[in-house]
């Protein structure tokens, strides 16, 4: 559980951020800057499987 | 009508990821007074979809599915455990079964949904699965062996057959459609998805409905439609759902199926008139969505109560701001995009828009092999309203974007 399974439902939200790829597989910046803030927060708030952390 | 006490706090009734979203939006979009939010259950909100999968087959604690709780949050005050029974519009007031009526400057209603319960005798082995508890009760009796039927074949009880199943227990299914998720995904993909679910050794029962469930203190048989009968432990029922509304009679809100809303999430009254300081998110809310048309509809997609809670905050909060940015919130585009998932076994499914809003004829397989992997369009009116993902992702985006700019 709170694993990425590749839903690709943060690739709408933060797209500067997360994409998803041709393999299915998510790809993201993990050292994103303060001003992709609230798109991020945004991206965890729409993760079915609450996978996404934000770590100050 | 009285004028609401402008030093009451902003009541959400509903604890759950609506209710949950409804107030971190109030505070995002800048409203600083008071919010409480009122709910049923002790626990925090926290994220249903793995009640019936994870939580099911692991030992799994509320923390691991609560949500995040934001700084943000941190003076919002909850009121767990207790339930609204009665709410006078005119007067501002909640009373819950406590015996507390209290103010409120505007309220939301987030009251969800709760399982339909098959009507027989309340014995041991029957179960629902819609809160945490429910999962954890149900946990304890899904060991090796037992022999488990399921009633209802939504993807909640698709779901729960095939956790069960991967637990060592004998599963069957009881439903009185054709085919499993027959309604959500149309014929062709539920013949494909019973196919897959029998090669996993769920045994599938169509056409019926439960006559009797049979047993003294504990479940010993369930007896169908047909007369058949079939030996079992666990009786799990997945028949669908009944909107937590009884509150709210004596108002005059439109509640003949869920609470009628308008796209800015305001409720509805039965004379047509949108109340600015009454909302509805979530399950429960029946609001037009202009990315298909404007028939309200509630949709029970886990997307909803975020999507719907966020956007009734901002309303909200620009309301109470009172600083003449109102009209424009309310104009902003509101069209969110229905999608859900569904794991069963290894089977991922993914959809998005509204797949129950066409017929059989209209559904065809765009991509892939239905026995493989696919992608399955959705039209209506030669316009694409839906698209579903059979261990598809990347491939479903291009759609979701066509549906999302009306289809054609």
């Amino acid at each position: 559980m709170n694993q990425c399974q590749h839903y690709g439902q943060c690739v709408f939200e933060a797209p500067d951020n997360f994409k998803l790829n041709d393999d299915d597989k998510l790809e993201y910046v993990a050292e994103a800057p303060d001003s992709e803030r609230d798109n991020i927060e945004a991206a965890v708030d729409v993760c079915p499987m609450q996978a996404i952390r934000i770590v100050e | 009508m009285p004028e609401a006490n402008p030093a009451a706090p902003v009541v959400i009734v509903g604890a759950a990821m609506g209710g949950l979203r409804a107030a971190e939006s109030l505070r995002r979009s800048g409203y600083t007074g008071a919010i409480r939010v009122v709910g049923e259950e002790l626990h925090a909100p926290y994220n249903r979809p793995p009640l019936s999968k994870e939580v099911l087959a692991t030992d799994v604690t509320h923390e691991a599915v609560a949500f995040p709780s934001r700084a943000e949050m941190g003076d919002v005050e909850w009121m767990l455990g207790v339930r609204a029974t009665a709410v006078d519009l005119d007067a501002h007031t909640l009373t819950t079964d406590d015996g507390n009526v209290q103010e409120w400057r505007a309220l939301v209603i987030a009251t969800g949904l709760r399982a339909r319960r098959l009507d027989f005798a309340p014995i041991a082995g029957r179960h629902v699965v819609r809160s945490l508890d429910d999962a954890m009760a149900l946990r304890a009796e899904l060991t090796p062996g037992a022999r488990v039927v399921v009633v209802g074949s939504g993807f909640l009880g698709c779901e729960l057959s095939a956790t069960a199943r991967k637990l060592g227990c004998a599963v069957t299914i009881v439903t009185p459609s054709a085919e499993p998720m027959m309604r959500p995904l149309g014929d062709l993909v539920a013949k494909e998805m019973r196919r897959r679910l029998t090669d996993e050794g769920v045994e599938i029962f169509s056409g019926v409905t439960v006559a009797a469930i049979n047993g003294e203190t504990s479940v010993e048989s369930v007896e169908l439609s047909d007369g058949r009968v079939i030996e079992a432990d666990v009786v799990i029922e997945s028949v669908g759902s009944h909107c937590n509304i009884e509150w709210l009679e004596g108002t005059n809100l439109d509640v003949s199926d869920g609470v009628l809303a308008d796209n800015a999430m305001r409720a509805v009254t039965t004379d047509g008139i949108a109340l600015d300081d009454v909302y509805v998110v979530g399950d429960i809310a029946r609001f037009p969505n202009p990315m298909f048309d404007d028939v309200a509809r509630r949709i029970e997609h886990w997307n909803i109560p975020t999507d719907t809670g966020k956007r009734a905050g901002a309303v909200l909060a620009a309301h109470l701001a009172d600083d003449g940015s109102f009209a424009d919130v309310v104009a902003k585009p509101f069209a969110p995009m229905p999608s859900f998932w569904s794991n069963q076994f290894e089977i991922k499914l993914q959809a998005y828009g509204l797949l129950g809003l066409v017929s059989d004829d209209d559904i065809r397989v765009l991509e892939g092999d239905l026995t493989e992997q696919a992608a399955v369009g959705y039209y209506r009116d030669d316009r694409l309203v839906g698209v579903l993902g059979i261990g598809m992702k990347a491939a479903l985006l291009p759609y979701r974007k066509q549906i999302a700019e009306g289809g054609a």
